[in-house]
């Protein structure tokens, strides 16, 4: 029992880092896993990784500018993100390219732009700290910054969720029956790259999606209904970042990466055990029925 | 005289500078049961997209009965049939003018829902997948959407492909019952016979209106032949058309001008 708690317990009980760690990571999970079923759903989860390749260059602006202060870092990478993502949606929303191509076109232009800048300013032991982030180290200022993140997104998904089901499921009905649906869109992609922001600090930029998407991917396998899924996606995305931290912790790794890897092994394992994964609809002999 | 549910001022409606409804004059009229026909590219649909909207006017207007609703079934949907959702998720769309964004349903409009899936033999699907469905079995499904939006004007486009034919039998029943409850249909449809024998209006198209009006009139060997005559194809250097006095767009767009295949503008009013 005593080796049950200094294992999943002590952690956390005896280390602030560590509780503001799990504080951050819980409360990413709230908002970004939610968001990325609905960029799962919208086969957009590619753009998800192209959006945080996007927010890098405001990101490292900010710090190359600031040092490793959390407003300049987050507001040039919101700016940046918004830029990318507003410009992105206009270009395949009013001319005839889609979206993952103009998605492509700018994050990459973004991408150059940061990597022109830190090349100019910066070093490369500069970059690994908004590469990869730092768990570990969130600050007061970081765990408000996340907290409010996840209370945008909530209330906004919650505000928004007919629209944005209907704008998934039936794009064409929705704009017959109402103008919602591009500013619906831009909400949504709004809120990609807040949660994108708000998972750089803990997790880098690069890491950030993986909190989103795995999560999201692993519930599809699990479920059938868009609200149960998005659920499942923040239970799933809550496992991870306990998982993660407790490996991180005991066998001195990363944080950042274990959390993401444990989401992967989350992932791993619905594939194969989940009841829409390959296990249970190829290899179980199904019975049928005469009707 | 009746009311006009729509009426079309010189609409032409295109893209980029082609024209595929040109120069399309008339009414609507409220509680009229309409099929729209035409050969492929005749420009069918795009009347339809310009109706609802989503495609604005090169030149001219489309001029709808004030708070008029709507309800659109496009010929080619934009669904997601893979998206996790039920069918009653899907019908509950259906809700949308009168609960919008943030209002509830409430059990009167799940009652709706339940009696919609009901009037089109999906009773007892409600909680099926969208990805288990049979083609026919969405089609009636977007019909009951289409009950459960309680719209004044339907538009629905070429709402019988690739049905068979007791479920096209099954939906044009609930056409002919729209058209009781003195709402207005327009019924893009390729089936003459069905349409000679379920539609008291016809509108004919040929990128030009070739004839509009009751639908043996319009239906004649010599209107089909007129329409048959028209030439599916841009031609990139068509010369632009120009306003010729007679209350036509002050836009410029290309068409062709062969007078062998210009049709007139016969319009009857309907």
């Amino acid at each position: 029992m005593s080796s049950l708690y200094s294992f999943f317990i002590a952690p956390f009980a005896d280390f602030a880092f560590m509780q503001r760690a799990l504080a951050g990571s819980l409360m990413l999970s709230l908002g970004a896993c939610p968001v990325g079923v609905f960029l799962m759903l919208r086969r957009m989860s590619l753009s998800g990784d192209a959006m945080a390749h996007a927010i890098l260059p405001g990101a490292a602006a900010g710090f190359l500018l600031y040092g490793l202060e959390i407003l300049p870092m987050t507001v040039g990478g919101l700016i940046a993100g918004v830029i990318v993502a507003l410009g992105a949606g206009a270009v395949s929303r009013f001319s005839i390219q889609r979206e993952d191509a103009s998605m492509a076109a700018f994050y990459l232009i973004s991408l150059a732009i940061g990597v022109l800048m830190v090349s100019i300013r910066g070093s490369s032991v500069d970059l690994m700290h908004v590469l990869f982030g730092t768990v570990l180290a969130l600050n007061n200022e970081a765990l408000l910054l996340i907290g409010g993140i996840a209370v945008v997104t909530l209330v906004a998904l919650f505000l928004f969720w007919r629209a944005l089901v209907a704008e998934c499921l039936d794009p064409l009905f929705l704009r017959s029956v109402s103008r919602l649906g591009s500013p619906v869109h831009f909400i949504f992609l709004g809120l990609v790259v807040l949660n994108l922001v708000g998972g750089f600090q803990a997790l880098g930029t690069l890491l950030s999606v993986g909190l989103m998407i795995l999560p999201a991917a692993a519930a599809r396998f699990w479920s059938q209904r868009v609200g149960p899924m998005c659920v499942l996606a923040v239970a799933i995305g809550f496992i991870s970042c306990v998982a993660g931290l407790l490996l991180s912790y005991h066998a001195a790794l990363p944080s950042g990466p274990a959390i993401i890897l444990s989401a992967g092994a989350a992932y791993i394992a619905s594939i194969l055990v989940g009841p829409r994964g390959v296990l249970r609809s190829r290899l179980v002999h199904h019975r049928h029925r005469t009707a | 005289m009746s009311q006009a549910a729509l009426t079309f001022r010189d609409l032409t409606l295109g893209y980029g500078s082609h024209p595929a409804v040109h120069h399309l004059n008339g009414t609507v009229r409220k509680g009229s049961l309409t099929a729209v026909v035409g050969a492929n590219g005749s420009g069918k649909s795009t009347l339809m997209k310009g109706i609802v909207g989503a495609l604005r006017p090169m030149a001219g207007a489309v001029v709808k009965m004030a708070g008029i609703r709507i309800a659109y079934l496009p010929q080619q949907s934009e669904l997601d049939r893979s998206f996790p959702a039920r069918v009653v998720d899907l019908v509950s769309l259906g809700l949308w003018p009168r609960r919008g964004l943030l209002g509830r349903h409430t059990a009167e409009d799940r009652a709706s829902v339940s009696k919609a899936l009901m009037a089109v033999g999906l009773e007892g699907f409600e909680s099926r997948g969208l990805d288990t469905l049979s083609g026919g079995q969405l089609q009636r499904a977007l019909f009951a959407r289409v009950l459960v939006q309680d719209a004044d004007l339907i538009l629905l486009d070429e709402p019988f492909n690739a049905i068979d034919a007791k479920t096209v039998g099954d939906l044009i029943a609930l056409i002919k019952r729209w058209h009781g409850e003195d709402r207005t249909v327009m019924v893009v449809a390729h089936d003459l016979e069905l349409v000679r024998q379920n539609f008291p209006e016809t509108l004919l198209l040929a990128r030009q209106p070739v004839a509009w009006g009751a639908t043996s009139a319009t239906l004649s060997a010599e209107n089909m032949l007129r329409a048959r005559r028209f030439h599916e194809a841009w031609e990139d250097n068509a010369p632009w058309c120009e306003p010729d006095g007679h209350g036509h767009d002050h836009v410029a767009h290309d068409h062709s001008h062969h007078d062998h295949d210009h049709p007139s503008k016969q319009k009857v009013a309907s």
